[in-house]
């Protein structure tokens, strides 16, 4: 563990295999992949307000995007949306949200030197780099990037003739992605075997902090359902170089009939949403588990139903296999099996509540301390409010006929997924800045663009639900050919208004991220007086964690505002002292 | 020339930034504090804040519900729609109730237990009984949920077609046709390889009951009377929606699927009651390819003496082939 004094600058930032670094390389790759999945939706969003002219954002897009009047074409506005959601979905909610703050907080928040394996670990991020060039290289080639939507359904995603981003741009995507699946597994396969292995002494599965239990079950579910979508990729890939006909059937493209027969498109959804509904959660658990870490630390007081959170988690990952079908509910499957997907989707709402009732006592009767940090859980415990109680329209198969498919479904999504997830993953940045460059982010930047990225994203999102309920379609590049939504104009501006307004808030953070590495003031120890372990390590990055032995632990991570203590928190490697109770 | 001026702006917009950071850092140098530690007066003024913007919300949220329901779909104008409203309305009112109670609870508490150095907070574990009162109560208003749920999708999935009148939509890249089955009320067979510029939807013309078969860009049909639209297409998945009805189905290649519903209302009732722009459409809600925004078809509900005189007028397959030859 003392063999690493001689390190160069290529082992040191590059191939380096201390799971700190590897964690600021997961951070880094997805703020860029951040910034350009945003601003594609600024793009596309520009369209939406003012269809079929031109703008000066569309001079950022590659030659032939635009038509000659200046306009965005049709099947470039597709492909944006689909790169968009790819991009938001996979790169920086899986791979920049669990890639980040499994590798970081794993290890010393459980006390451990480093991961199990270093090794797997630092080709778990050279499979995801390969992949995000890949992916980028995919927007320059010939015909355009995938653009068949991010769920990539055949026959559309199968068939060049059919939409030209199914050539070359779609070969690319599919070989990125299966990169990407690859390292997301050696990731998780690493995370599981350090979680269960690695934990220092009286570190119990019992006094665990949420957030690691959050990432187990995060990358349990991703061990067990991205093998799938790999599966299912590769299927798709048969079909569209060798000739297999395992989604296709009955086709006429073109003029062409197609040798296909026998395929059902059908089964390709079932197995995409196997991986995908798990997906969501993939992308929210890791955000609730910070959201809980972060709100303890800063109401001062313990988290409340520490078991039920913990349970709660396990109860939503069980479940998130079993409700997949409610995406396919207008699919034509046998209505007694929508009934089914209806049930046991419904019945995600009960621990989802029980998390939401117990965030709310533990802000009750606290000592609450606005850091930026604290001010984006709640924002997130708010996102996860408003976005979840749509999903219950949503889940209910009767309700789903009319709004499937609808701006009502990007509304809800981007609420619950999109916002919980993005506010968990800067709190987790705001809160942990410290912990990895050893500096402090500016608190009033921190308040800006708090303030301006909480009002822009309602106002983006929020209207969405209405225009869905007017019957608008999701991915149309224009409404203008139907009369019955020439109302929702007005609509469509006000969010191209607050979609390009929360872009340039961004711009503040992205400024106070990097000025802070480089001037921003000296943080202290432990400046959140935080009882889990990573703030017992030294402020100044060292390999292995702790400079002498590892810690020991002696009771559970939320010890806040304890009678009888002298502080308002007790590390968790304090011994009880006499007639001391554990609490749970 | 505007490229260069947005890219002055942000470059100063930047400096800015940068030059009113240093400042608030050196300021603090000098007051011998840190900057970025957060002080009582921080939280007071965060406290408010959360007060005054999450509230600003909830009206934000009350003033589009006011402003934009015009633009909302009408009321359903076919039977089980009508039954989805209901469900619709119910499921609407619970989720707004509970939205309208717990939103506010959360930015109030962080109102309310704004941090404060003197005071420390309450050490509260858990409390079983509370835990056990807000599991149980999610879950016996989610029983009814899913119970009201499960009967209205039954009544609008599973729907006896003996007596409906069978229509066929077609669909492709990037249009949509119907098929009537004509006086025998038999569509005839069809067949993807027989697809050409001239048999766009491959019918067998060799099948007797094809030749009355009625090929139309505008479905009509008749008020009260129970229809079942039967779903083809013939390249990639489409999806066949008509909002007005609360009606959805994918149009899967290699698989037929349909929709049986009734309609309740008349266009020329819509128009009445909706303005004279009214028309019954059907839109495509699956992403298809470049064209995907831009496909309808138009649905004109009438009463059965208008309807049969427009069937009437429209050819069959079998008039189609005799002026080809
Ligand atoms: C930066 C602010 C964002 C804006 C303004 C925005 C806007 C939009 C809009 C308008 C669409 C729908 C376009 C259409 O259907 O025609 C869309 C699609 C999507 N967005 Fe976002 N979005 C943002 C952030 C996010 C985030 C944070 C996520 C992460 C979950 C996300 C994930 C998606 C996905 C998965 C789709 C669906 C793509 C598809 O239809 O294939 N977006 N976005
Ligand atoms: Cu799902
Ligand atoms: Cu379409």
């Amino acid at each position: 563990m003392s063999g690493h004094h001689n390190e160069t600058f290529i082992t040191k930032y590059i191939f380096s295999q201390d799971h700190k670094m590897i964690a600021k390389q997961f951070l880094i790759t997805g703020m860029i992949m951040a910034i350009l999945g945003m601003l594609m939706s600024a793009v596309f969003r520009v369209q939406l307000a003012n269809p079929g002219e031109s703008s000066i954002l569309y001079n950022l897009l590659p030659g032939g995007w635009v038509n000659e009047l200046g306009a965005l074409s049709p099947d470039k506005y597709l492909a944006l949306v689909t790169m968009h959601g790819t991009i938001l979905v996979f790169w920086v909610l899986t791979a920049g949200l669990s890639g980040t703050f499994a590798n970081f907080l794993i290890p010393l928040q459980i006390g451990a030197r480093d991961m199990a394996s270093g090794f797997l670990n630092m080709l778990s991020y050279w499979f995801f780099f390969i992949a995000t060039v890949i992916l980028v290289w995919s927007i320059y080639v010939e015909g355009g990037p995938a653009s068949g939507g991010w769920t990539i359904y055949p026959p559309l995603s199968a068939l060049p003739q059919a939409i030209p981003g199914s050539g070359t741009g779609m070969t690319l995507w599919l070989i990125s992605i299966t990169l990407f699946v690859v390292g997301s597994l050696l990731g998780g396969l690493n995370y599981i075997v350090t979680i269960l292995n690695l934990r220092t002494k009286g570190m119990s599965m019992q006094r665990l902090p949420l957030t690691v239990w959050a990432l187990l079950v995060t990358a349990i579910l991703g061990v067990l359902s991205f093998p799938v979508l790999l599966s299912c990729g590769l299927l798709l890939v048969f079909d569209r170089s060798f000739g297999t006909s395992f989604y296709l059937s009955d086709i006429v493209v073109n003029g062409e009939v197609l040798h296909h027969l026998g395929g059902s498109p059908i089964l390709f959804e079932h197995l995409f949403w196997f991986l995908g509904h798990p997906e969501v959660y993939i992308i929210l658990l890791p955000a609730l588990g910070i959201i809980s870490e972060v709100i303890s630390v800063n109401a001062r007081k313990p988290i409340f139903g520490y078991k039920a959170m913990v349970a709660s988690i396990l109860v939503i990952g069980f479940l998130s296999f079993i409700v997949w079908g409610h995406h396919m509910f207008m699919t034509g499957m046998n209505p007694f099996l929508g009934s089914v997907f209806t049930f046991t989707t419904l019945l995600i709402a009960i621990p989802s509540a029980v998390k939401v009732f117990n965030y709310l006592a533990t802000l009750w009767r606290a000592n609450i301390r606005f850091t930026p940090a604290m001010l984006f859980a709640i924002a997130g415990v708010s996102a996860f409010i408003t976005g979840g109680l749509t999903g219950l329209i949503l889940g209910d198969s009767a309700l789903d006929i009319n709004v499937h498919d609808t701006y009502f479904v990007v509304g809800h999504f981007h609420i619950v997924m999109g916002l919980s997830a993005i506010y968990g993953m800067l709190a987790g940045v705001y809160h942990w800045f410290p912990k990895m460059y050893g500096k402090m982010m500016n608190k009033n930047l921190g308040y800006v663009h708090f303030w301006g990225t909480f009002i822009c994203a309602y106002g983006v999102f929020f209207p969405m639900h209405f225009l869905g309920l007017a019957g608008l379609p999701r991915r149309y590049y224009e409404n203008t050919a139907f009369p019955m939504f020439d109302g929702l104009t007005d609509i469509n501006s006000i969010i191209t208004f607050f979609a390009l307004s929360g872009a340039v808030v961004q711009v503040i953070f992205l400024f106070n991220f990097i000025y802070s590495i480089f001037k921003g003031t000296k943080t202290v120890q432990n400046p959140w007086k935080s009882n889990t372990l990573e703030w017992t390590t030294p402020i100044e990055r060292i390999h292995g964690n702790w400079p002498g032995d590892l810690p020991s632990v002696h009771r559970w991570a939320y010890d806040y505002s304890k009678p009888g203590a002298e502080e308002d928190f007790i590390l968790q490697t304090v011994p009880l002292k006499e007639g001391e109770k554990e609490e749970h | 020339m505007t490229n260069i001026l947005i890219a002055l702006v942000v470059l100063l917009a930047i400096v800015t930034l940068v030059q009113l950071t240093r400042v608030s850092e050196l300021l603090g140098e000098l007051k011998k504090q840190d900057v970025n530690e957060v002080t009582d007066e921080d939280n007071k003024t965060q406290g408010f804040l959360m007060l005054i913007i999450g509230m600003g919300f909830l009206v934000f949220v009350i003033w589009q519900m006011i402003e934009w329901n015009h633009l909302l779909l009408p009321e359903a104008a076919s039977v089980h729609g009508q039954e989805i409203d209901v469900l619709m309305r119910f499921s609407m009112t619970l989720i707004l109730v509970v939205f309208f109670i717990v939103t506010p609870m959360l930015f109030y508490f962080s109102y309310r237990y704004r941090g404060n150095k003197q005071n420390t907070a309450y050490f509260l574990v858990h409390n079983n009984k509370l835990e056990f009162i807000w599991t149980i109560i999610p879950t016996i208003v989610l029983t009814g949920v899913i119970i009201f749920g499960l009967k209205t999708w039954d009544k609008a999935m599973n729907v006896d077609t003996s007596d409906s009148q069978e229509i066929e939509v077609f669909v492709k890249q990037f249009q949509w046709l119907a098929r009537f089955p004509g006086e025998d009320n038999i569509l005839g067979k069809s067949n993807f390889q027989l697809i050409t510029p001239t048999n766009v939807l491959g019918i067998d013309e060799e099948d007797l009951n094809a030749e009355d078969d009625k090929i139309v860009r505008e479905v009509h049909l008749v008020v009260n009377e129970p229809v079942v639209l039967k779903f083809r297409s013939q390249d990639v998945i489409h999806s066949a929606f008509l909002p007005h009805f609360r009606v959805q189905m994918n149009c899967v290649p290699g698989l037929s699927t349909q929709f049986a519903f009734t309609p309740t209302k008349t266009t020329a009732q819509m128009k009445k009651e909706e303005g004279e722009d009214f028309e019954y459409v059907l839109l495509c809600n699956k992403i298809c390819g470049a064209a995907h925004y831009n496909m309808q078809m138009r649905f004109v509900v009438e009463t059965q003496e208008e309807y049969d005189l427009w069937l009437a007028k429209q050819k069959t397959i079998s008039d189609k082939l005799l002026t080809q030859k």
